[in-house]
């Protein structure tokens, strides 16, 4: 029996332990990710191409990186905020906020979509509003733009607010007992001890932003060409049994995905000496 | 700068942290704020910083109003427990802080703000240490950095909040001499917290005793040690044995402890210190039960007749040859006098 310490597991267990993890990750991440890009290459690269260079789908692709574009800046000042008043302050109602966060995760996406639907709709709350001064919401870009926020609400805070809190308020008041004030201390103090955390909470963000289909589907009315994102493209594609085409975009959104894994991990290269172990 | 505390109170929740404190610190003085945990010593203090601010009362510097300015428009520098050092910047970075934020008419030039910063670190003997970042610094250093980093923007007061709790005795014995030395370099008043009254009475000019919110007494390391004001200072201070009983007719009793006591008649508790009492002839009995040596000191623990452990002190060479089982007769030298506590 060869020595070894008290808390490291019999070699059994690791490779036990490791197989099962393989075998999930493989059924359940790897497999579909490579039947996605299989699927869309089965025809060739050729087919492939051209499914996702037709308007229609140029137009989705567009859509998708706009609606990113605009809820992870939003959720960044939001995240932001929000964490720095929970973390920071002490104030009447900072449970309610913590638990308003989470709404956007205990509601499904589905239901998300509905509730816009039944405020900003023609026969919602402020419908008659809306058409009287010629704004449309509903059934156009500035829906999904609402429903995309709404379930991307969370992801910047939440993973914030934890670090914030356990980061404490010490650095802070240093900082102001030297005289530095609220704005110069959330930039030069508060901000870098959270880069990491916050590039996480954006990634999180932006997964969901580009990636979101059921809240979307009930506020975008499906108007080829103008209020599709990519997963409402596919999803039509592969209703008119355009197999090759639904996994072609289907692909490009995996890739897009995976740019953004590829940025994060550059810009952790860039930041060698920073401890990532306590996220 | 003169420190006025008046009246100042201060509740977290329904929990009196402060219950109506006064104090006035000299210009130049070292004072520390000495008390056992949850005595409000740093709630004081966080309030004189203006990092907390009171319910009732004032606080004044030089006749000026302070109460509710906000910490950065106090001028104070404060040193944490934890220090506090901003973890992603380097240790020239973290000192030159305070300087750095300044609004562009106040700042020094680049190259005055280096020069402030390579002095510093060499007040703080971290010469040379300038490029580290604080996760390579041993606790000692980053006490030494924090100090810096706070003496660097000239404050008119500097706060420490029980600034060697997180050492070991060794590098704290170190820097306690620094922190005078550092002082005396600086003359700028400073109030340090520490529960450690050693710590308070080997530092300080004066101390204050705090207990549950409100200040016992203040003085001299000498006078809260010899003429304590109340029993919870005498007990907190220093070693001593209690004994619950009362005075007849000039005489203490306790038990089979009697001294000879120049007080009116009632019930007493009464302080003896280890030091103060001594072998006698016509004293009181007690039988050793325990002799140590500590350095120059013998340490004799004692019990009497009434079954009661007392701490004798007596100096190696009084001392003799004691030993265990053996029955001394003790007398006091001083004994401090309370009415009844719990």
């Amino acid at each position: 029996m060869s020595p070894r310490s008290s808390t490291e597991d019999p070699w059994w267990v690791k490779a036990l332990v490791l197989s099962l993890v393989a075998v999930f990750l493989g059924l359940v991440l790897v497999l579909p990710l490579v039947s996605v890009f299989a699927e869309a290459l089965r025809q060739g690269v050729g087919p492939a191409l051209a499914a996702i260079s037709t308007p229609d789908a140029i137009a989705s692709i567009k859509l998708t990186l706009l609606t990113a574009a605009v809820a992870v800046p939003f959720n960044i000042v939001f995240g932001v905020a929000a964490a720095w008043a929970v973390a920071k302050h002490e104030f009447w109602g900072k449970s309610l906020l913590i638990s308003l966060i989470d709404v956007p995760f205990s509601v499904s996406p589905v239901v998300a979509g509905l509730i816009y639907v039944l405020i900003f709709g023609s026969h919602g709350w402020f419908g008659s509003w809306l058409i009287d001064h010629d704004i449309k919401i509903i059934f156009a870009v500035p829906g999904i733009m609402l429903a995309t926020l709404f379930v991307t609400f969370p992801f910047v805070a939440r993973e914030l607010i934890p670090l914030m809190q356990e980061q404490g308020v010490d650095e802070e008041e240093a900082a102001a007992s030297m005289g530095a004030g609220g704005w110069i201390t959330l930039w030069r103090v508060t901000t870098p001890n959270i880069r990491w955390g916050l590039l996480y909470g954006v990634l999180l963000c932006n997964a969901r932003a580009m990636g979101e289909f059921g809240a979307v589907s009930v506020v975008s009315g499906h108007i080829r060409g103008l209020t599709n994102t990519m997963p409402l493209h596919v999803e039509i594609l592969y209703n008119e049994y355009d197999f090759v085409g639904a996994f072609s975009v289907a692909a490009l959104l995996c890739l897009l995905s995976i740019l953004t894994l590829i940025l994060k991990g550059l810009l952790e290269m860039l930041q060698p000496q920073v401890r990532r172990a306590g996220h | 700068m003169t420190i006025s505390i008046r009246s100042v109170e201060k509740q977290f929740a329904r929990y009196p942290a402060l219950r109506g404190v006064s104090l006035e610190v000299q210009p130049g003085e070292l004072l520390a704020l000495l008390g056992p945990s949850g005595s409000g010593k740093t709630t004081l203090l966080r309030i004189i910083a203006g990092l907390e601010f009171p319910e009732a009362g004032q606080v004044a510097f030089d006749d000026q109003d302070v109460t509710f300015a906000s910490a950065a428009a106090r001028k104070v520098g404060f040193v944490f427990q934890q220090y506090a050092l901003f973890r992603h910047m380097t240790v020239a970075k973290n000192i030159a802080f305070g300087l750095d934020v300044r609004k562009a008419k106040d700042r020094p030039a680049r190259a005055e703000i280096n020069r402030r910063v390579e002095e510093l670190l060499g007040l703080v003997e971290l010469g040379g240490l300038g490029g580290r970042y604080p996760a390579q610094l041993s606790g000692g250093q980053r006490q030494r950095v924090a100090l810096a980093r706070a003496l660097a923007v000239s404050p008119q007061v500097l706060l420490l909040d029980e600034p060697f709790g997180a050492l070991d005795a060794t590098v704290r014995k170190s820097l306690r001499k620094e922190l005078r030395r550092i002082h005396n370099a600086t003359g700028v008043t400073t109030i340090f917290v520490t529960h450690d009254q050693e710590e308070a009475l080997d530092l300080a000019d004066r101390v204050a005793i705090l207990n549950q919110g409100a200040i016992e007494q203040v003085g001299t390391p000498q006078e809260v040690y010899d003429q304590p004001a109340s029993a919870f200072v005498c007990s907190f201070v220093g070693e001593t044995n209690r004994f619950d009983g009362a005075v007849s007719g000039g005489r203490f009793v306790c038990g089979s402890v009697s001294l000879a006591v120049d007080c009116a008649d009632g019930p007493k508790t009464a302080f003896v210190r280890p030091h103060d009492l001594v072998v006698a002839p016509e004293g009181f009995e007690a039988k050793v039960v325990r002799v140590t040596a500590q350095g120059p000191v013998i340490q004799i623990e004692a019990q009497t007749a009434s079954d009661q452990r007392i701490e004798i002190s007596l100096a190696r060479q009084e001392a003799g040859s004691i030993a265990v089982g053996q029955s001394l007769r003790l007398a006091a030298r001083k004994i401090h006098l309370f009415d009844p506590v719990d």
